[in-house]
């Protein structure tokens, strides 16, 4: 046998996968070497959508760099509205009013919602099953459609405002959340079914992507990604920002980090999400959204229009952008993927000096080729979904 | 001679019709509709004539308008004539299949005896199994020929996978020849007229291992390895546009009117009601229609029958198709080998045994 | 405000090599020379009182006019002890050379590479220096200050 293979001319495929390729949602370029259907080595090649966010931000003020954090995980772009924010409002060393951190604590939570229905709406077609794709989507749907209605709009929402928000709740949210939620429990429940429980669907995650803790932490990983090796890190629950720490929610944990582990841990999340927007609607204050700082965050049109004082701050403001003191900080939140950093550098301009985004899936994309090596061609499929790249974060 | 010739090709245009020209198109309907209904969504209901949307009826014709004026592509580097023929490989098998089956019984009509079958060949069965076997080459020369990776990864795929999963369903079928003693599928069909000799009843593990290789062999999912649109893009064909892709579309479909024809016709009492014989349908109807009038009402109803038998397996299928995810490479084969073949083996050699000592 | 645990540690094991501490908003932050760069980050990863298992982040920042012009900034996590710390190397413009950490974490070779491909600045004994983000062919380095906002870059046409 071992002489006839020695006698048998075989070379290596190269295949690229990408960067437009059905697995490669966002835009991404695997360079697989195969042999048959084995990958013995894989070259990830990101950067397809990079548009210098880092550039822009340097170039522009400090409000105006909120809608581009839209931009970078656009499935949950309301966590980078936040966690930029909060940055801003670190290194300002401001605190924002109690019903703008409950508000703000909703809007991350249906984000997440958002991000982690999507992910396994995606996991589920591109393994095939199609339905359980549509039911998320549909769920997801209707998520977005309270998002819309808090913000007005549902992919670029640009919600968060530096020291305040844009808009408190509109009216009957509280109905809205309700229904949406029954709506999105009940498929959750038909996904659970389809999915959770299938044997095809298990033979083809179960053991996939599989990484140890130890070394989940030596590549940087965080989230989802990192509990499902059972590690219980989450930025919400080690360093509590905004009224998190008054939430009573689970953190869920894996213990094998296979692409199967990943996945219930996205499913426990969406409930665990679901039961902290509950718990923040029930016990919002009332009050004011925004703090009352016209040097930071606009007065009212109204006061605008009548009242000089604020006429000035609202023109030095839009003109000149908030000036905080020079300084450096770094805050991290729970995005979609995992922790969600932002250094900032200001020289006490109106402008960021650097404005650096650590994105979560960058470390979790650069784990791929250790992930794969060694198995089948069909294994990227579900190790790339959970890993959950969104190329606008990791290509910035 | 001619009154043969006449019949033959009555049979022909009847089977030609009712396959490429109404089950084909409204597969493709039915297909999009039933994935609606089962996802919560509305479906296909856009494309309309004069306002007039036919519920979706329509996107097939469209389909068609658009595929027949689609640019002919063919990959710079491809071979050309293998690349055009593969196609049609593909789709003549699928066609020819059902020259063999049996879609009612036997009558005498005007004099002339009339069997409800194109060809009543007695290899019967054995025909179906050599086309089958000859489809996996327009597979394999599509994904060969275009000259590109993910097409190449498609036929070898589809080469494994179809050729390990004849060898199953060829021995799951074995059983069922033994129990009715014949390759005819004619045979096969009146010998059912019992429905306690229903095939079902008989060969219940053939019929689920029969099922899973016809699904397997017909590249759907769970099992569509060789195109797995979200690793290959779309396997064998991804070279393939305007109507040499959906050359390879309809064949996929007619194959699957194939398998549930068979399965019918093997398991499922064939184009018999339970417990009604074919001359209790003549002795009712030659009440008031006469013996002609009879003879024509009961091939009416056995068609019927058959067919009806025939869409509900189509359902089952595209059911099976909308719920499942996919199969890895490794796993469908690894189910083949270790699990299906030895499966039908047991099976058949437990068939034997009893059919040898009753 | 108590003195970091942190901090005072790099300053008793490192004393010649932190130029400066500060703890701006809470943030711990330790300027350092690059040239120990590798020691202090694996001795930061591996005393049983810090043990900051995770890079977070690696980025660079330009002062451009300043002297040293660069500075590489880690972002270290503690999962032990729930800490954060910022490391600051100086890097010049005349020598844009740091000893890369990636034997230290795995995470830090693409974060490296992003550095390079953004600032130019190398990283010694990085298995893999090439851009990330950008095409290779792209000339200059876009986030140092002094890169034009509106360059043009020249086409490149396809590579293989």
């Amino acid at each position: 046998m071992s002489e006839i293979s020695k006698d048998l001319h075989t070379e290596h495929m190269v295949i690229n996968m990408g960067p437009s390729h059905p697995v490669t949602h966002g835009t991404v370029k695997f360079l697989a070497t195969l042999e048959g259907e084995t990958i013995i080595d894989l070259d990830v090649e990101i950067g397809y959508l990079h548009r210098g966010f880092e550039k822009m931000c340097e170039n522009s003020t400090w409000q105006q760099v909120i809608p581009y954090t839209d931009r970078l995980n656009y499935v949950s772009p309301l966590i980078n509205n936040t966690g930029y924010a909060l940055a801003v409002e670190k290194l300002l060393g401001i605190d924002v009013p109690e019903r703008c951190k409950y508000l703000r604590v909703i809007a991350c939570e249906l984000s997440r919602l958002s991000d982690h229905l999507t992910n396994v709406a995606a996991a589920g077609l591109e393994l095939g099953a199609f339905t359980a794709f549509l039911y998320f989507v549909e769920a997801r749907e209707l998520v977005w459609d309270l998002i819309e209605a808090l913000c007005g709009a549902r992919v670029t929402v640009n919600y968060i405002r530096i020291g305040g928000l844009k808009n408190d709740l509109p009216e009957r949210f509280e109905e809205k959340v309700k229904y949406t939620f029954k709506e999105v429990r009940r498929l959750w429940k038909d996904v659970d079914k389809l999915l959770t429980k299938n044997r095809i669907f298990i033979d083809r995650v179960r053991g996939v992507g599989a990484i140890s803790a130890e070394e989940a932490i030596a590549y940087g990983f965080t989230g989802p990604c990192l509990r499902a090796c059972g590690v219980p890190y989450d930025v919400r629950k080690a360093q509590p920002y905004l009224v998190y720490d008054r939430m009573d929610f689970e953190v869920p944990i894996g213990e094998t980090g296979d692409n199967y582990d990943k996945y219930l841990v996205r499913m426990e999340e969406i409930q665990q999400s679901m039961r902290i927007v509950e718990q923040a609607l029930a016990q919002m204050p009332d009050g004011p959204i925004n703090v009352r700082m016209p040097q930071v965050r606009m007065e009212p049109k109204e006061k605008i229009y009548s009242r000089i004082d604020s006429l000035i701050y609202h023109f030095k403001t839009v003109i000149e952008g908030i000036k905080p003191p020079p300084g450096e900080v770094y805050l991290a939140v729970e995005g979609g993927n995992g922790e969600l950093g932002f250094y900032l550098v200001s020289d006490g301009s109106g402008k960021p000096y650097k404005c650096r985004v650590r994105p979560p899936c960058f470390a979790l994309t650069a784990a791929m080729p250790r992930l794969v090596k060694g198995r089948l061609l069909a294994d990227i499929v579900p190790t790339f979904d959970m890993i959950n790249m969104i190329g606008g974060e990791c290509d910035r | 001679m001619l009154a043969d010739l006449i019949e033959s090709l009555a049979k022909i245009v009847f089977i030609f019709t009712v396959n490429v020209g109404v089950f084909a198109p409204i597969l493709g309907w039915v297909e999009r509709k039933q994935s609606a209904v089962m996802q919560d969504r509305i479906g296909a209901n856009r494309a309309d004539i004069l306002g007039f949307t036919a519920i979706g009826l329509f996107h097939s014709l469209a389909d068609a308008v658009k595929l027949l004026t689609k640019e002919d592509f063919v990959p710079a580097n491809a071979n050309k004539f293998f690349h055009t023929l593969a196609p049609f490989i593909a789709l003549v098998p699928a066609i020819s299949a059902f020259a063999i089956i049996p879609f009612g019984g036997r009558y005498e009509l005007f004099g002339r005896e009339i069997n409800l079958v194109i060809a009543d060949l007695d290899v019967g069965i054995l025909y179906v199994f050599a086309l089958a076997g000859l489809a996996t080459y327009g597979t394999v020369l599509a994904g060969w020929s275009s000259r590109s990776n993910w097409s190449l990864l498609g036929g070898l795929r589809a080469s494994a996978q179809m050729l390990s999963y004849e060898v199953a369903m060829g021995l799951s079928i074995i059983g069922i020849i033994i129990v009715y003693g014949s390759l005819r599928l004619t045979d096969i069909g009146a010998a059912q007229e019992n429905f306690f000799r229903w095939g079902i009843f008989l060969q219940p593990v053939g019929f689920i291992i029969y099922m899973t290789c016809a699904i397997a062999e017909n590249k759907r999912i769970p099992f569509d390895i060789p195109e797995a649109e979200s690793e290959l893009v779309a396997g064998y064909f991804t070279e393939y546009s305007g109507m040499k892709f959906v050359m390879f579309w309809m064949a996929e479909f007619l194959e699957m009117v194939t398998i549930s024809a068979i399965v019918t016709t093997l398991f499922f009492g064939a184009w018999h009601i339970p417990f009604v014989t074919d001359a209790m349908l003549l002795s009712w109807f030659s009440g008031f229609a006469g013996p002609n009038g009879a003879a024509a009402l009961a091939m009416a109803v056995n068609i019927a029958v058959f067919f009806a038998k025939v869409s509900f397996f189509i359902w089952l299928q595209m059911t099976i198709r909308w719920t499942l995810p996919r199969f890895r490479y490794d796993q469908v084969m690894r189910m083949c080998w270790k699990m299906l073949l030895p499966l039908s083996l047991i099976n058949l050699s437990i068939t034997g045994l009893v059919v040898l000592l009753l | 405000m108590k003195e970091s645990v942190t901090l005072k540690k790099l300053m008793e094991k490192f004393p010649d090599d932190i130029v400066g501490t500060h703890s701006y908003r809470g943030d711990d932050t330790a300027v350092v020379k690059k040239d120990k760069i590798r020691d202090i980050c694996l001795f930061l990863r591996d005393d049983p009182d810090l043990l900051y298992n995770f890079m977070m982040d690696l980025t660079a920042v330009d002062y451009l006019g300043r002297d040293p012009r660069f500075e590489v900034v880690y972002h270290l996590y503690s999962l032990p002890h729930n800490r954060r710390v910022r490391l600051k190397a100086l890097v010049p413009e005349s020598d844009p050379t740091i000893d890369s950490v990636v034997s230290v974490w795995v995470a830090a070779d693409w974060f490296e590479r992003e550095a390079y491909d953004m600032y130019g600045v190398k990283f010694i004994g990085h298995p893999n220096l090439r851009r990330i983000l950008l095409y290779e062919g792209f000339e200059g380095h876009p986030l140092r200050k002094d890169y034009p906002l509106k360059k043009r870059q020249p086409l490149i046409g396809p590579v293989n």
